[in-house]
């Protein structure tokens, strides 16, 4: 159990002398248990004008139709599914974290699943948004379930992947929001516990009354774990159905065979840039470089230097295929996409995802604050133009070169866009405000094998190989949050 | 006859505890329950807790999921109403396999919460039945009933020689939440 210490070599994942357990809990719970400060009241005003601009927007597209945006005859789909997907795979980090990585035992998830968690769902919340939207009239959304009616009953087409979706993105949803609020009941207990008058009661009802006694710790593990274990090939099966939307159709740019794992892999990519984004700024803020190390940032730029990479092969395969299918249409289409009038967004999806991610081999860049969150915005654009090339210059010129168009977003386009950003951070920047960005209970739980104090005091005790304890001192180096004169002092 | 109903070894530290757990059982002290702000690892095993059952009701409920989901498609496009759609087979199962799973999957995920939930009594409104509100936070509470084990001196000093920074004599089971 904890008294079992961890190999020296491994880096630590909490940095800090004399962290204690009640340090974690004031550490974490300062901007919910405090009035938050100024950066927290601008971020939120600017994100609460984007979810009015949101509310503005998608009311005009409910009150005048979908004719409101920019779409045309031969361009029937651009931004409204371009911003479902961006989302929708924006929204796959949180799961992979919870999911994926636990079933690996990578501890260093511990303090950044929560804040991916919420993340997700909030991405997901944006996502639904546009389904609902993008339908034009979304009370008729009730004819995507199949329900008992008066044609027959006339059911849903189950051999669309569209209904897969429909079922895919609920489930997910649901599910990830089940994994997320299981999670947050030992943390909420934590704030009720410390809380008094109204605040507590809020909170005790929100905790449903947990108290940490064996039997509850051994059935929430056991909880997690599955969840786990259905979420990590929900997570995959949840992109490969969004793929096939695309992916079954018969346009040209389409229907790939890779799009499966290609989508995949982009999803956890651009999901793992937008955690990036938000956990750089949220550890600066809230003051969370103990908990949020130097190690984790590079963790998940590793993983971003990976998937980036995944999705770089695919687009090779894409274009290779094109030219051996030897199809004319399908050759044109990839072609287009660098000759074409749309040949700026074309080098930004390739730029963007491909060539910058590539700068993430050198260790300085990876280990570096401002530039890799530079880096993961410039894959969020790049993740959107991904999508916005797919779909848009795919279908800008199809098979009757008569009918080849171009897209124009309306300002309802835009304002539905940018306003689902702005609906994103209120929604996260609130979340931030009232509940714990960082799973108390599971940090606490790797405190005494995986800190940097429990290692500094195996150091301290001797009895270490002296090349181990060289090794872990060298890679202390790259942490911003580590005292690095306090290794100077032990031979 | 004293009026405490629960004593409560309070420990700074999840290892200390462990070992205090040995000493109370070493002396035949039953203990009531453990509260810890985080799961300790091995603690069940040590007092004889058996392991959790839910992942027998997570694997029923996925069948079940999975089983409603295919009967239902079954049901719907091969036995309700056949319709050609660009020529397929009245009965794809390859395409009844997404949905199928997605149910398995929402199934088993909710059916195991809401029985970890009904189990452990765990719904929102639920008062807490909290001994020690630090047992959330920074504490690791060991809770043994006063009836019947006695003397009380005796089993502070066992857990105070285990390491407990605090024994408490309380005169309630739980912490009042007014």
């Amino acid at each position: 159990m904890s008294s079992h210490s961890e190999s020296i070599i491994r880096e630590p994942l909490i940095t800090g002398k004399n962290v204690t357990y009640g340090q974690i809990t004031d550490d974490v719970l300062r901007p919910v248990e405090n009035m938050p400060g100024k950066a927290w009241w601008i971020g939120f005003s600017v994100a609460s004008l984007g979810a009015m601009l949101w509310v503005v927007s998608i009311s005009y597209t409910f009150w005048f139709g979908i004719g409101s945006w920019g779409l045309n005859k031969t361009v029937g789909w651009a931004w409204d599914i371009t911003g479902f997907v961006w989302w929708v795979g924006i929204g796959h980090a949180g799961t992979l974290i919870s999911a994926v990585l636990l079933l690996f035992r990578q501890n260093w998830r511990n303090s950044i699943n929560r804040s991916a968690e919420a993340m997700t769902i909030f991405a997901v919340i944006c996502a639904a948004t546009y389904i609902g939207a993008h339908m034009g009239r979304p009370w008729m959304a009730v004819y995507s379930l199949p329900l008992p009616n008066q044609y027959g009953s006339l059911w849903v087409n189950w051999n669309s992947p569209l209904i897969w979706d429909v079922f895919a993105i609920s489930t997910y949803f649901s599910v990830s929001l089940v994994f997320w609020y299981t999670g947050l009941l030992p943390d909420i207990a934590t704030i009720r516990d410390r809380a008094t008058g109204v605040r507590r009661r809020i909170y005790s009802v929100l905790s449903f009354g947990w108290t940490g006694s064996v039997k509850t710790w051994q059935r929430f593990e056991t909880v997690s774990l599955i969840l786990a274990g259905v979420s990590t090939p929900l997570v995959l099966s949840v992109h490969t159905i969004v793929s096939m939307d695309f992916a079954t159709s018969l346009e040209p740019g389409w229907h790939t065979t890779i799009f499966p794992p290609y989508f995949v892999a982009g999803a956890i990519f651009s999901g793992f840039a937008m955690v990036q984004t938000l956990l750089l700024v949220t550890r600066k803020v809230l003051g969370l470089e103990n908990y949020i190390t130097m190690f984790h940032i590079e963790s998940m730029n590793k993983i971003i230097l990976v998937t980036g990479s995944i999705v770089g092969v695919a687009y090779l395969t894409e274009f290779f295929i094109a030219y051996y299918s030897g199809g004319e249409y399908e050759q044109y289409t990839f072609l287009n996409r660098f000759v074409g009038p749309y040949w700026w967004a074309g080098c930004m999806m390739y730029g963007c995802n491909v060539l910058m991610t590539q700068l993430m081999w050198s260790k300085k860049i990876r280990t570096n604050i401002a530039i890799s969150w530079v880096l993961s915005l410039v894959v969020n654009v790049g993740m959107w133009f991904e999508r916005f090339v797919i779909i848009v210059v795919s279908l800008h010129r199809d098979y009757i070169p008569s009918s080849w168009a171009m897209f124009y977003p309306t300002w309802v386009d835009v304002g539905v866009f940018v306003g689902s950003i702005g609906l994103f951070f209120t929604m996260f920047l609130l979340f931030i405000r009232v509940l714990p960005a960082v799973a108390m209970a599971e940090v606490k739980l790797i405190l005494k094998t995986s800190s940097e104090q429990a290692k500094k005091k195996l150091i301290d005790a001797g009895h270490l190989n002296e090349a181990d304890v060289d090794f872990y001192k060298q890679s202390l180096i790259k942490f911003d949050s580590v005292d690095q004169s306090e290794y100077e002092k032990v031979q | 006859m004293s009026s405490t109903k629960y004593i409560l070894g309070i420990f700074d530290d999840p290892d200390d505890l462990m070992h205090g757990i040995d000493k109370l059982q070493k002396n035949s002290v039953p203990i009531y329950d453990v509260y810890s702000p985080c799961p300790i690892h091995g603690i069940d095993a040590k007092l004889g807790i058996k392991d959790s059952r839910l992942g027998y009701a997570a694997f029923m409920f996925g069948c079940l999921g999975g089983s409603i989901m295919f009967s239902m498609v079954y049901y719907m496009l091969t036995h309700d109403w056949p319709m050609n759609i660009g020529g397929k087979n009245f009965f794809p199962i390859p395409n009844f396999v997404p949905v199928t799973f997605e149910w398995t999957v929402l199934w088993t995920s909710f059916g195991m919460t809401f029985t970890f939930f009904f189990a452990t009594h765990l719904f929102p409104g639920r008062a807490p039945r909290v001994m020690d509100l630090r047992a959330t936070n920074d504490k690791f509470v060991i809770a043994i009933d006063a009836k019947g084990n006695t003397p009380h001196a005796d089993i502070t000093d066992i857990l105070k020689e285990a390491g407990a920074v605090e024994v408490k004599h309380n005169d309630r089971k739980y912490v009042s939440y007014e």
